[in-house]
This record gives structure tokens, sequence and C-alpha cells, in this order.
């Protein structure tokens, strides 16, 4: 039964959220609760020489100020600070572990007192001084120190070559800002000192279980004796798959003072977190004069700290988009004094097929060619990495009903030929594509013979709607309203799930409910035919199904038994089950989703300001379990790509190494009026292959693709070609 | 934060008084940009005065057929106010150019007046900042300057002055009042804030121990041909890369009389007079509005990263002027610009 799976439900923690009922890490109260302010190192790269805390401490109201020279243990060995997230290669960095500096921002005490002012206050207080070493943070001035790392990706045939061969060829830098996630809420966390060493831990993160097996192994504490709560995140986009600073420096405090302690970072502190690295995205296309690709070269140079090798896939997607004899990709490092970078929306994918679908653009440009045309004319059904077949893609059909809709093929290929008074008109579009992921997800459902089911799972929420998803699978499985399905997420004393991220929560998750559920339509099959004289007896057990409110033949639903009356019958109250997901291991497919967005930009000709007055998003994504939080899903995607092609960039002075721009005020990120209309389509992408539902997932598609649509239109509307984003009006007017 | 002792003023004499009495105390009306900065340690005043209940909220029409402002007016409701819509649009549209309709707000029209660069040194202590500790130097003109001054800079700070409201009434002539332990004053807007020299750290001519009471509208309101453009990074809620604002009474196509200020160049709003006297008598056309804007940015000079913004004032003041002259006035609504 389909009754909710696939229709526009409305969010079922809409209401708490709304209300301000919903909790967030930062809101759990607690006797006798203490207040953690961080203090931030100011310099990039040194030694603390001296810290001083005497002053802090006078103040009225502090109870202590956490040090690396004062504080609870903390392993010592780097596995043990690596959370199931964290890069393979590496060494974790550690709050107040010692006397070093590895970045800017980075905590170097805490000052916990009776409240959060105060703290704040104290703060102030402490006298640091460094033993300043010398640093460098400028990924370009240093970019000739870039060291390879390993990629999945071979090359294939020798593109050197026929690049130098190609009738024509196309080959550019695209520059993409350092970028760091801003979720509204900000990083919290409550840990709850619950006596005899036990804590609960109130965190903001994307993952509970990871931060919980996280803080046993760095406090070296058992399972038991710490657990870990998120009930609700308020964004995170990628920023908290790994444990942050505050849930370790919470934890530690409360482990200190044996209170229970709130540390909550500022806007300013987030800032010190990870962030989407800096790339250099170099790309190289050979083409025919037809339009087929004869070489693909893409390499990466990326910002990561010294400490840890944050690399991600920026450079394999054009192997399953553009066919081609030859490629070569590579990805490289440059270590310099910084936190490490991490995953933020579609790591890799939205820097890489920036760069990727814009040189696109400029070699259909190149070869007098539509870049629809171009993008047919190299369309690949395989992923040539490991020359395989899809389970499903329909990109052909985004880039046809995405073309219908935004009238694509009313547009003037020539630059500058569009206008509309002052403003030149560009029409731009691009292609996106993301993983298709699935992970090991445990779901327990308990039913209850009033016909209400319980469902629960250690999986995060972080906005993208699993709380509504879960229920409405749930519903349809067990054959219940909607109503009757409460759902419990993100505890780590519940089920077993992976942080939430890669897009891979939706359908890993839909399946773990399918197969508890499963079961416990099994169990009540078997109450209802052990009934006497059940209406259900002789009937095969594969054609029953759950269906309003009852256990009914799928054929003939008038032969039915209520679920009050099944579990009557089988003298059970409440049925429980618990299920890991099962995905049949095949290795015969790839896995994607695609998209192709098309963009107009209005670009004022002489001031050079741009606006994105329209953008249509056609997306492939397997089957869509909510239309309406779907589509919300892929219009915030679309608005965070609009910042990324035009407003957003983390400055730094590289004199000082630090970020200048660390607040919300300065860090630009489109606001309403940046903001015009946005068309989502989804296109019917059937895939009985992938998974039993077809889901793929929709966290992150949407953002993949739209900064090159929008370039590769301002582009159209200028005849300016930026790499260098965010694409600014002073670099259309230089 | 720093701690702080508060004091609420029962009249003007008496928030002159308790500034007198503590040279570190600072006033606090809507606080929207103090509170920002005591947060960020860069302003650690010793006293803050809470001014927000005094009596200084009227809008009342003066003698001579001008508005006089009360200081602590929010500036949304001055924005709104009937006379100002209907009289001076410009100052108008100016306020809602800026911040956002929550700030706009709590914020007043004094401590508009009195809001602070929003250079990004200035802003970080970790930094050396003439305007913040004077004499540590100056980050940003070897340093992040894109969105900096390119007029009246001088050697020691290059930062601008972040205000909407004060660029309309630069163009307009207003006045600003002032009371203090001598007395009250009038000085003209163009003469209320500094430019930078030798002592960034004094945006403003207000003395120590003095309060600003009201701002003063003359009669002129050129509420049939003005315009307030704001050129920035984003269509809202970001300070002007370059703003204009224009006023003009024309006879036909011939200008008889013109205002031209702009924002977002310098230590305080930019005007000149001998760029508005060549427009007058002259008809309006984008060669003329073009040779006044040359006069407007005449010794404007760059740093590494704020050269385009002389060109693009030049232009913005040429499509201000016309947008003025067409009686076409930028909507601060709308999200285009016209």
């Amino acid at each position: 039964m389909n009754a909710y799976v696939g229709t526009a439900t409305s969010r079922v923690d809409g209401r708490a959220k709304v209300t301000g009922a919903a909790k967030y890490a930062g809101e759990f109260a607690a006797d006798l609760l203490l207040h953690g302010f961080v203090v931030a190192a100011t310099i990039p790269r040194g030694r603390i020489v001296r810290l001083d805390t005497s002053e802090a401490l006078k103040v009225k109201g502090v109870v202590d100020v956490l040090t690396h020279a004062h504080r609870p243990p903390l392993a010592e060995q780097d596995e043990a600070w690596k959370d199931e997230v964290a890069p393979e290669q590496g060494s974790p960095f550690r709050p107040l572990y010692d006397n070093s500096v590895k970045f800017n921002g980075q905590p170097i005490a805490l000052v916990v007192a009776e409240d959060w002012e105060t703290a704040k206050f104290a703060a102030t207080r402490i006298r640091v001084e460094y033993e300043e070493e010398a640093f460098a943070t400028d990924l370009e001035s240093e970019r000739a120190k870039a060291a390879k790392v390993d990629q999945p990706h071979k090359p294939r045939g020798d593109a050197s070559a026929a690049l130098t061969r190609a009738a024509v060829h196309h080959e550019a830098d695209y520059v993409i800002p350092s970028e760091h996630h801003n979720p509204m809420e900000l990083y919290a966390t409550t840990a709850v000192w619950d006596g005899n060493g036990k804590l609960t831990v109130y965190d903001k993160t994307q993952g509970v279980q990871n931060v919980q097996k996280f803080l046993c192994s760095v406090f070296v504490r058992k399972p038991d004796e710490i657990r870990v709560i998120s009930p609700y995140v308020g964004g995170a986009f990628g920023s908290g798959l790994r444990p942050q600073h505050q849930v370790v420096l919470a934890t530690l405090g409360a482990l200190a003072l044996k209170r229970s302690v709130r540390v909550v970072l500022t806007r300013h502190q987030m800032y010190g977190l990870g962030y989407r690295p800096m790339t250099i995205e170099h790309v190289a296309l050979g083409a025919n004069r037809d339009g087929t690709l004869e070489a693909v070269m893409h390499e990466a140079i990326a910002v990561t700290s010294r400490f840890e090798n944050f690399a991600r896939n920026d450079t394999g997607w054009g192997e399953q988009l553009y066919k081609s004899p030859n490629s070569r990709l590579s990805h490289k490092l440059v270590h310099l004094d910084v936190a490490t970078p991490c995953d933020m929306r579609a790591p890799g994918a939205a820097s890489g097929v920036c760069a990727l679908e814009c040189a696109m653009d400029e070699l259909a440009v190149a070869l007098k060619l539509d870049p629809i045309e171009l993008r047919l004319k190299c369309y690949s059904d395989r992923d040539q990495s490991e020359n395989l077949p899809y389970t499903s893609k329909q990109l052909r059909a985004c880039y046809a009903r995405g073309a219908e809709a935004f009238g694509w093929s009313r547009r003037d290929p020539a630059p500058r030929s569009m206008r509309d008074g002052k403003d030149l008109i560009g029409w731009g579009m691009a292609t996106g594509v993301w993983e298709a992921l699935q992970m090991p997800v445990a779901v327990r459902i308990v039913l209850t013979a009033n016909g209400h089911a319980k469902v629960s799972c250690a999986a995060s929420d972080i906005g993208t709607g699993t709380y509504t998803i879960v229920a409405q699978v749930a519903a349809d499985a067990l054959g219940l309203p909607i109503e009757n399905i409460s759902v419990k997420l993100a505890d780590s004393s519940l089920p077993q799930a992976p942080v939430e991220g890669g897009s891979w929560m939706a359908a890993s998750s839909a399946h773990a409910v399918l197969g508890a559920a499963e079961e416990i339509r099994q169990e009540l099959v078997r109450h209802v035919q052990a009934m006497p004289a059940s209406p259900l007896s002789g009937v095969d057990a594969a054609d029953i199904i759950l269906v309003d409110g009852t256990v009914a033949e799928a054929g003939d639903r008038s032969r039915a038994v209520s679920i009050a009356d099944a579990m009557r019958h089988g003298q059970v109250e409440r049925i429980e089950k618990e299920k890991l997901n099962e995905f049949p291991e095949d290795k015969s497919h790839a896995r994607n989703t695609h998209s192709a967005v098309f963009a107009e930009v209005k670009v004022d000709e002489e001031l050079g300001v741009i606006r994105v007055t329209r953008v249509v998003s056609a997306v492939a994504a397997g089957r869509i379990l909510n239309t309406k939080t779907g589509r919300s899903q892929i219009m915030g995607s679309v608005v965070w790509g609009i910042g990324m092609a035009l407003h957003e960039e983390t400055v730094m002075d590289h004199r000082f190494g630090r970020i200048m721009n660390a607040n919300i005020a300065e860090y630009h990120i489109p606001v309403n009026a940046d903001v015009h209309h946005i068309d989502v389509i989804f296109v019917d992408e059937p895939d009985d292959r992938i998974n039993k539902m077809g889901i793929k997932g929709l966290g992150e598609i949407g953002i993949v693709g739209v900064p090159a649509a929008i370039a590769n239109a301002v582009y159209h509307a200028t005849g300016k070609r930026i790499r260098r984003f965010p694409i600014t009006l002073d670099k259309l007017l230089n | 934060m720093n701690n702080f002792q508060y004091s609420r003023a029962s009249d003007v004499a008496d928030a002159i008084r308790l500034l007198a009495a503590d040279p570190a105390a600072k006033l606090i009306a809507g606080g929207t940009n103090l509170i920002d900065l005591m947060k960020e340690n860069v302003e650690r005043p010793s006293r803050l005065v809470d001014i927000s209940r005094l009596p200084l909220r009227d809008i009342e029409e003066t003698a001579d057929g001008g508005l006089r402002i009360g200081a602590l007016v929010p500036n949304s409701d001055l924005a709104y106010h009937p006379l100002i819509e209907q009289r001076y649009p410009l100052l108008a549209s100016a306020i809602l150019a800026g911040a956002s309709a929550q700030l706009r707000n709590m914020a007043s029209v004094g401590g508009n007046l009195m809001q602070r660069t929003r250079c990004a040194y200035f802003y970080d202590t970790t930094t050396p900042c003439n305007k913040r500790s004077p004499d540590t130097g100056c980050s940003a003109i070897d340093g992040l300057n894109r969105n900096h001054a390119i007029l009246g800079t001088s050697r020691s700070c290059i930062a601008t002055n972040p205000s909407d409201m004060s660029v309309a009434l630069a163009a307009l002539g207003a006045l600003v009042h002032i009371a203090g332990g001598n007395g009250e004053r009038t000085v003209a807007l163009t003469d209320f804030h500094r430019l930078p020299d030798d002592k960034p750290h004094v945006d403003t001519n207000l003395g120590s121990g003095e309060i600003i009471t009201a701002i003063e509208l003359p009669p002129r309101g050129f509420a049939r041909n003005y315009s307030y453009l704001k050129v920035r990074d984003r269509l809202s809620y970001a300070f002007a890369l370059v703003s204009v604002a224009a006023a003009l009474e024309l006879e036909g196509n011939a200008i008889g009389e013109a205002r031209l200020a702009l924002g977002g160049v310098a230590h305080k709003p930019w005007r000149k007079l001998d760029a508005e006297a060549a427009l007058r008598g002259q008809a309006a056309t984008p060669d003329h509005f073009g040779r006044a804007a040359d006069l407007l940015l005449q010794g404007a000079s760059a740093r590494s990263q704020n050269g385009f913004k002389i060109e693009l004032a030049r232009r913005a003041v040429v499509r201000t002027l016309m947008q003025a002259a067409n009686a076409t006035p930028q909507s601060q609504a709308h999200k285009k610009i016209a």
C-alpha cells in the first residue's frame, strides 16, 4: 500500500519545530548546569608557552578553566581519536591535548562558570603567550607543494597524447574557494552528569553512535557510561559528521567537575570547524569536431591540514557522465596550517562537477555546439571507471524535460544576444551527478494492539525529513494511518545507524523499516491463521497484507481481521521486531542520481549586478518518497548553489593565517532578494535493481551542477568567462 | 564582553552629566552596533548610559518648513513616517536600503550616525588596527581591502562609514543638533563625520560628553526627482560597495538644483559641492551626469583590491542621476535594479 510513500506528506515534526517544542542540543536543562566558553588560539602555528588563567579564575562564578595542562586524561593513540568518518591518513585533532597550535581558531582552553556570560567574560581575562612558528595558509602560493593522493580511478588510454591530437581542445583552471556550512543552529553540547561517572550527552551531530563510540574511546569509558542523544539538528550539511570540538570539551568539563556542562560555540568559533576545502580544479578536454570526446583530464588541488589528509572525489564524475576513450584523473593535497576540511553537501562533486561542467560549456562554445547537444554526443551509458551499466540513469530525460520547462530551444547561442532593458540575459545549463549509496541501518518497531506503532532508530534527522519518511514507510508497510506512527531517532541506545550523510539515509532507513514491518506482518499472519474459523485460513501468507488497520487478503480485502483482534487471539499486547536492512550484494551496476540544471541570469550591463532569475532543476533520483520534502531539498540545494556561484567565500588574510569574515553578516549566502523562481522536476526513474523500493536519496544531488549552470549563464549573458568563484560584480567589471 | 556599569539617564542633562563623569562611558539607544562591538571586545565601555527612554522620539515641523527628527526615532519609524515618505522619500529609501527590518526597528537615528566601520580588522582584536587601537598600524592598506575607501583615505586608515541613512542626509543638507556641557550647537551632517587623517580612532566631531538630540531636515525635500541606489554583493542585507544618493530639481530637462552623495567609498558620506554646481543649469543627460561623477570622484585612489569601486561609483552615479531625472527611483523592495 502506498497511502503515504510518494505523496506530499507534511513533516511529522513540523509542528514541534515551529512551536519550539523540538529541543536542540543546547536547550536541554540539567540540575546545577555549568556553562563552558571556548578560548581559541589566535595564531595559526606554534606553541603555547604560557597560558595564565589566574585572572579568569578570580572572576566570581568561574568554577574552573580547563587547559592542556589542567584536564582529565585523554586517549594517547591516534586510533582512539578516529571516528567513523575520520580521514584514513592522519592524526585527528585533539582539543586541549598539548601545547601545540595547529590552526588559528583552535580551542586552547575552556572556561567553566555558573553562567554563560560569566564564562565569556572570564575568557577575556586569560593571557596566552605563544612561540610562533612560520606558517602557510595560501593554497595558491603553495600549489607547487601539492602531493598526489590515491584515487580509485585508474587512467584509461593515453589522455595527454589524445589531448595533443584532438581537433578541438579546452584547458583551464577553475578556482573554488573554501566555504563554511553555517548551519543556523550553533554547535552545542549539553553533557549531563548522571552520577557515578555516567553521562547523557545531548549533542548537535549527524551521528549519535559515532559520537558515542568516539567519546568512549577518547575518554576511555565503557559503552554503558556514555549515551548520546540528538533529537533535532538545525542544519549541519556535513559539518556534523565528525564529532566536533564542543562535544569533547563539554564532556571533558563534566568529567573534570562531576557536574553537567553545556558548551555552545559562537558563530565565529564555528569557523574553526571543518569546511569545504578550497580547490584549484584543472580540467582539460579534447574533442573531435563532431563533439565526441577523445580525452578528459581533471586534476584537483585541494587544501588540507598538516595533520590529516582529507580528500574527496572531485575528479571522477566525468567517468560517469561523458564517454571518452582516454582519461586521466588525479587529486592532490597541499598541507597548510589550517583546520582539517570536512564534507560539505555533495563533497567533491559540488566543486569538481562545477569545474567539469564549466569546461564542457567552454568546449561547446569552441565546437559551436549547443551545450545539451554536446552532452548528448558524449553521453555515457556506462560508468567508465568500472565499465559498469547503471541500475538506472534517466539523465537524457532530465535534459529533455528540463530544457522544455526552461524554454531552452528559444536560446540564441551568441553571448550578449539576449536583453531585458539594461540587463543582459544569459541562459546556461549543467549536469549534476551524485552517488546512490545505502548503508546498514537497523530499525525497531513496536506494534501495540491499539494499532499504534513506535519506530525507533539511532539515525539522525538533520532537517532532511528522516522522521517523516520513516513514518510514511512504516505507515504504508503496517497499513496504519500516519498519525498512529511515532518515530524516535538519534539516541545512541537505539538500533544501529551510521552518520546521516552521503544521501544514503532515505534508502537505508526505509528498507530497515520495511524489514521490521515484514516480520511484524508475518507474526500477525501467524496469529490470524491460528484463529478458529479464520477468514484468512488457507490463504498463502505471501498474499496477505496489512491495510487499513487490518490483516487482509491482498486480492479480497473483505477477508480481513483487525490488528487488534489478531493480537488478542494471539494473546500478545505488543509485537516488537528489530531488523537490520538487507541489500543484496551487487557490484554489477553503478548507482547514481543525476540532474540537469538550467539557469537564467540577468546581469546589469553597466553595474555588473547579477541576479539568478530562474532555475529549473530536473532530477532523476529513483523513487521520490515525499514530493513535498523532496522538492524542498532540491530548492534548498539550488539556493545553496546560487550562493556557491555568486556569494560564498571564506576569506583568509594569509599574513595572519586567519579567517576574516567569520560571521554571517560578512560571509554571504543568498538572502530572499537573491532567490527568484525555482522549478523542481522529478523525472520518473523506476529502478527495481538498486533496492526493493527503488530509492536513491536526494540530499546532495540538488546542489551539484547549479554553480556551473549559473556561471555558464553569466558567460552567455556577458561574454565573460569567470573561472574564479564566487562570481562577484568586480570580476565582471574588470 | 567586558563587565560594565549601567545607568539610565533621566533626561538629556543627566545623560551629559553621566558621560562627563566617566570618560569611558558610552551612550546606548538601540544598541544594534554597540552591543555587537562589545561582544567582540572591540568596544569596552566602563558604563552604558541608557538614553532609550528619553523623550527624543518626535518628528515635528520646523518654523521654516523643514523637519526636526528626535535622535531616538527608530530607523523604521522614520522611513515609514508619512512626512518623510511624502517630502523626503530619498531619506526613506536610503534607510530601507540598510540592514534588515529587525535592525531598523531597533536602531535609532542618532545611533545610525554613530555606527562604526565594518572593516574586518577593526572587528578582529588580534590584528593591528589604528581605528581600534591607535598606532598599531592599518591591516587593510596592504591586506583585504576589496570594500575599503577610495576617497579621503589616509596612511592610517582606509575604512568606510557603513551608514546608508547618512548618505541621504548628506545629500539633503541635514543638520545635527548636539547638546553638551557647554550648551547646544548645530553642525552640518557633512561636518559631523571626520576623515581619518592621523586620528582614525575618532569617527566624528561629536565632543566627549556630547549627545545628539535631533536631526534637522531643511525644507527642500526633492520629492519628485530623487533616487538612492545601493550596489552590493547580494541584493539585500549587505553593506554597500558603492551607494549613491541623488536629488534633482528640474525645469523641463534643465537642472535647477542638484544633490549628490556617495556611500561606501569614504570615512564619511562623500559630497562635493563643485560636482553639484557643475550640474546646475545643465540638461539632465548621461554626459553631464558623467562629468559630475568625475568631479565627485576626483582624487579617488585604490589599493590592491578595490580599484573596481572607482569605475563602479562613476557608473552608479550616472545611473542614479538618470533614475532621479526620470522620476523612477530605485525600489528597495523589488528584486531588481531599475
